[in-house]
């Protein structure tokens, strides 16, 4: 076995990171209300009784429209700065590129109080449209990073054959630079879509009376009895995650395949 | 000069017209609101609106409070802490990927590591607090297997659970950029000090991780800087004694309606580690300065 | 092969009229003046830096130019875009399409002109076999060889019938047999295709080879412009003479000097005289005599000479199986000289050492000042 102890210890890592995500379906179907050891026997009830909760599928609803719509602009805007940061230089790059990139190691209260502040202070009133807004902020530093190493990844002499073989600088990014970036963008898609989905903080600070699903998950965390339920929404949620976050990686990997590139790692 | 026209004048062009809508968007919805809060917490609180007659008040209350400054002190302490035992935990691990692992698999280690961290943060913090509650998995495991008889209570709504909770949700923040300096080290660098005489063990020391240390330091701010923004965590798993800072803002926010206060706490956690970042990042310098 | 030159009174294709180029402060382009001919096959020669690529890319539209005019077949450049210009280029890194199949890229210039299925094919298959590739046309591009690249880019470049095909250091990226075999190619499809090729490149010997005229680039400016004899046997700088193949200098001082001659003392050969046309400019490293490695002839014993000889010692020896190239001291010289000598089967090589004669020619030698 290569690496020995490094081995041993980094599944024992592992074990540590996914403990959580076992224990949710655990109790996902266990008969029980409480959630504790020992397990009370297997029930498929709290899935059921999901359908029936009433405030739910409000949530839920709210929640789709955000992350679609978050994923959507975040990816747009992401093309453009990584496009911009990758191919073109340009005064205060630095610094701009900086600040767009800022959120991702700015604590969320803070993006979500400093928003509120401005919102509130012109006027505008909570919504869905308010959570779009600051969810977009947060996850267009994903979206770059992401599609930055897609960009990077492409010789730019490719794009000057296609110029020098009489394409327009249209029809050039049509024809060849979309093509080849088109996993990244796919993979930028479905990360802001799982962030989106699970943010909190924003969404709590800036949505008003209009309630996401976390928000939602969060309230019920109050009532010992809704735990159950909530339990099961969690491994659905968890599921989704980790089916887009698998074919995001799909397409990241065929992203870098197509383009001839070497995979470096993650995403980050 | 006339014919200077399609030269570095259309690139910039180019540049600056991509950048536009999202250097605009950042500006409108990221700087101006941090500028702004900037000057809430410098205006004064009245009952119901807020007086714009500039004061230090809410810096003085936030500095001198003893509730305050106490939780401020414990949220950097807790967030030294938590970024200690990441950074230590999750280095291994970067090393095993790095070192040990066959490069086609590489990205699948990787994706795994990272996988938890994209799934619903809020569930997984609920599920620290079933694992390490009173009747947790946690004291029910050590019960059973008879190291304990009676349940262990300092695990859940302390500082302690904080930390464990955290340490566990910025894993990848750590391990990551941790592993993209180890990749980067040129493997025959190593043997270049073997050869030269060293043990594995030395070379590690002397070459390894001198050249990882800009990883270690990208790891160090990227953890340090969220954490002690972090709210959920000492929300639902911290108790009454492990509240931070997130905590204290939002209350005065959401709660007692005192913007005023509330942005003079978040700028000052903010501008808190600021400071502490910089000097992070001046003693470390001489190793992040290193080669290429 | 002896490259077949056009003649002086070919057409232009390209003129290049003081040409500057600022990237910012950075002055790349310095006033270029030249003209390539139609149907040559032109070399741009020069260090990493010197703005060859640099000139190229104006050609193909790439780069805009700050100063100056550039014309092809008669037609000022300034506003016309790359896509819009007769020219094609092969890429450094050849820039195949990886998404696409060979036959896609070779195709894709022609995708503008709306051509029925079987015609495009017909053409892409014709191209491909022109560059020896023939039925390769659904492979993925991604899976082919560096030369078999090589030959995709040619055949995506010239299937649009360029006037001029411009080639960015083509070669750079292949082994050496690999690069050698495709020389001979190349120099075959210009004459095939009859086209104005112009090839950047920072290898001397590729450029000697390849190429009817060469273009000597030094920081932005052309030092030198002519064929590759002439390049080679009669350098108008010690720059360019250090540029290209091996070029020894001894010292000398002038001593008299007229209108067509001028006459020196030069360490080793003792009295020299030089008519204009053998002298050439020092770029300030003093006055020196220059001449190239064969030149002198190394003698055996008893092997007699019908022109000037000196005495020199053997100091170093570099066997290469053809040849030896001697390191050798010339009696009242201060430094060593290197020589080159075919070796002929059943002489042996000098020892180092050895005392020996050398012979030589006045008319071979460069004068610099």
């Amino acid at each position: 076995m290569k690496g020995g102890i490094f081995r041993i210890y980094t599944i024992a890592y592992l074990v540590f990171l996914y403990a959580p995500i076992i224990l949710l379906p655990i109790f996902a179907f266990n008969n029980a209300t409480v959630i504790a050891f020992p397990l009370q026997g297997f029930t498929t009830k709290w899935f059921t009784q999901m359908w029936s909760e009433p405030g739910l599928w409000p949530a839920l609803q709210n929640s789709l429209t955000v992350a679609i719509s978050t994923a959507i602009l975040s990816t747009v805007l992401g093309v453009l700065a990584a496009r911009a940061s990758t191919r073109y230089r340009f005064p205060g790059k630095a610094p701009v590129m900086g600040l767009i990139m800022l959120p991702l190691v700015l604590p969320e209260i803070i993006v979500a109080v400093s928003l509120l502040v401005v919102l509130l202070g012109i006027g505008v009133p909570l919504s869905i449209l308010t959570i779009i807004l600051g969810h977009v902020l947060m996850t267009t530093p994903f979206a770059i990073a992401i599609l930055s190493s897609a960009f990077q990844g492409l010789d730019r002499s490719l794009e000057e054959a296609a110029y020098d073989l009489g394409e327009t600088p249209v029809s050039a990014f049509r024809l060849v630079i979309l093509p080849l970036v088109m996993p990244g963008i796919i993979s930028s898609l479905l990360i802001s879509f799982t962030l989106s989905l699970d943010e909190f903080i924003i969404a709590f600070f800036l949505g008003g009376t209009h309630v996401t699903l976390p928000v939602y998950i969060f309230s019920q965390f109050r009532f010992p009895a809704a735990v159950p339920v909530i339990m099961a929404l969690g491994t659905l949620l968890v599921a989704l995650s980790v089916l887009l976050l698998t074919i995001a990686e799909y397409y990241r990997r065929r992203g870098i395949a197509k383009s001839g590139g070497k995979d470096t790692g993650g995403f980050i | 000069m006339a014919r200077r026209a399609k030269g570095a004048g259309a690139e910039t062009a180019g540049g600056l017209l991509l950048i536009a809508p999202p250097a605009i968007y950042a500006l409108l919805l990221l700087a101006a609101p941090l500028l702004l809060l900037l000057t809430y917490s410098f205006l004064t609180d009245g009952y119901l609106e807020i007086l714009r007659e500039f004061t230090w008040a809410n810096y003085s209350e936030a500095w001198t409070n003893p509730l305050y400054r106490g939780v401020m002190l414990r949220s950097l302490g807790v967030s030294a802490l938590v970024t200690a035992a990441t950074v230590l935990l999750a280095f291994p691990v970067a090393y095993f990927v790095s070192f040990h692992v066959d490069p086609a698999r590489k990205s699948t280690w990787l994706f795994l590591i990272t996988i938890p961290f994209w799934t619903s943060y809020l569930i997984r913090v609920f599920l620290w607090k079933v694992i390490l509650g009173y009747n947790g998995v946690m004291n029910a495991g050590l019960m059973k297997l008879g190291i304990i008889t009676e349940p262990l209570t300092f695990l859940l709504y302390n500082v302690n659970s904080v930390i464990i909770t955290l340490a566990h949700a910025y894993a990848p923040f750590a391990i990551l950029p941790i592993f993209v300096a180890l990749e980067k080290i040129d493997r025959s660098l190593l043997e270049a000090s073997q050869d030269l005489g060293e043990s594995k063990i030395v070379s590690f020391l002397r070459v390894t991780l001198p050249l990882a240390m800009p990883g270690v330091v990208a790891a160090v701010l990227i953890v340090f800087i969220p954490t002690i923004g972090d709210y959920v965590t000492p929300q639902l798993v911290g108790g009454p004694e492990g509240r931070m800072v997130a905590n204290l803002i939002q209350l005065q926010y959401l709660r007692l309606d005192n913007y005023p206060l509330g942005s003079a706490l978040a700028i000052s956690a903010m501008g808190i580690v600021a400071v502490i970042s910089l000097i992070f990042l001046l003693l470390t310098r001489r190793y992040i300065r290193g080669p290429k | 092969m002896i490259p077949k030159t056009p003649p002086a009174s070919a057409p232009t294709m390209i003129e290049f009229r003081d040409v500057h180029k600022w990237y910012g402060d950075y002055h790349a382009l310095r006033g270029i003046n030249a003209t390539i001919r139609e149907g040559e096959f032109f070399s741009l020669l020069g260090p990493s830096g010197c703005g060859k690529t640099t000139l190229l890319r104006t050609i193909a539209g790439f780069e805009g130019i700050s100063e100056g005019v550039v014309l092809l077949d008669g037609r000022d450049m300034a506003d016309v875009p790359a896509n819009k210009r007769p020219t094609n280029m092969v890429f450094q890194s050849y820039a195949i399409f990886p998404h696409l199949t060979v036959a896609e890229n070779v195709g894709f210039g022609l995708r503008r002109q709306r051509l029925p299925k079987a015609e495009l094919a017909g053409k892409v298959e014709e191209a491909l076999t022109m560059v020896g590739l023939r039925g390769f046309g659904a492979r993925a591009a991604h899976a082919l060889s560096g030369g078999q690249r090589q030959r995709v880019a040619l055949a995506r470049a010239l299937i649009l019938k360029p006037k001029v095909l411009l080639l960015d250091e083509p070669l750079s990226a292949l082994d050496k047999k690999m690069r050698e075999q495709m020389q001979v190619e190349l120099i075959r499809l210009q004459r095939q295709v009859g086209i104005t090729f112009i090839l950047v490149t920072h290898d001397q010997e590729e450029a000697l080879v390849m190429s009817d005229r060469i273009a000597v680039m030094f920081e932005g400016q052309i030092a030198q412009l002519s064929d590759a004899e002439t390049l080679y046997r009669r350098p108008n700088s010690r720059k360019v003479a250090d540029f290209i193949g091996t070029m020894n200098f001894l010292p000398a001082t002038v001593l008299n000097e007229s209108d067509a001659v001028v006459e020196v003392e030069a360490e080793g050969f003792g009295r020299l005289s030089f008519g204009a046309d053998q002298v050439a400019d020092d770029g300030d490293a003093g006055t020196a005599i220059g001449f190239r490695p064969e030149i002198l002839t190394l003698l055996y014993e008893g092997q007699a000479w019908g022109d000037r000889e000196v005495s020199a010692v053997v100091e170093e020896v570099v066997y290469y199986g053809d040849m030896t190239y001697y390191d050798v001291r010339i009696d009242g010289s201060s430094k060593t000289v290197r020589l080159s000598a075919r070796n002929v089967f059943g002489r042996p090589v000098f020892d180092r050492g050895v005392r020996v004669r050398v012979g030589w020619n006045p008319g071979a030698l460069i004068l610099f000042r």
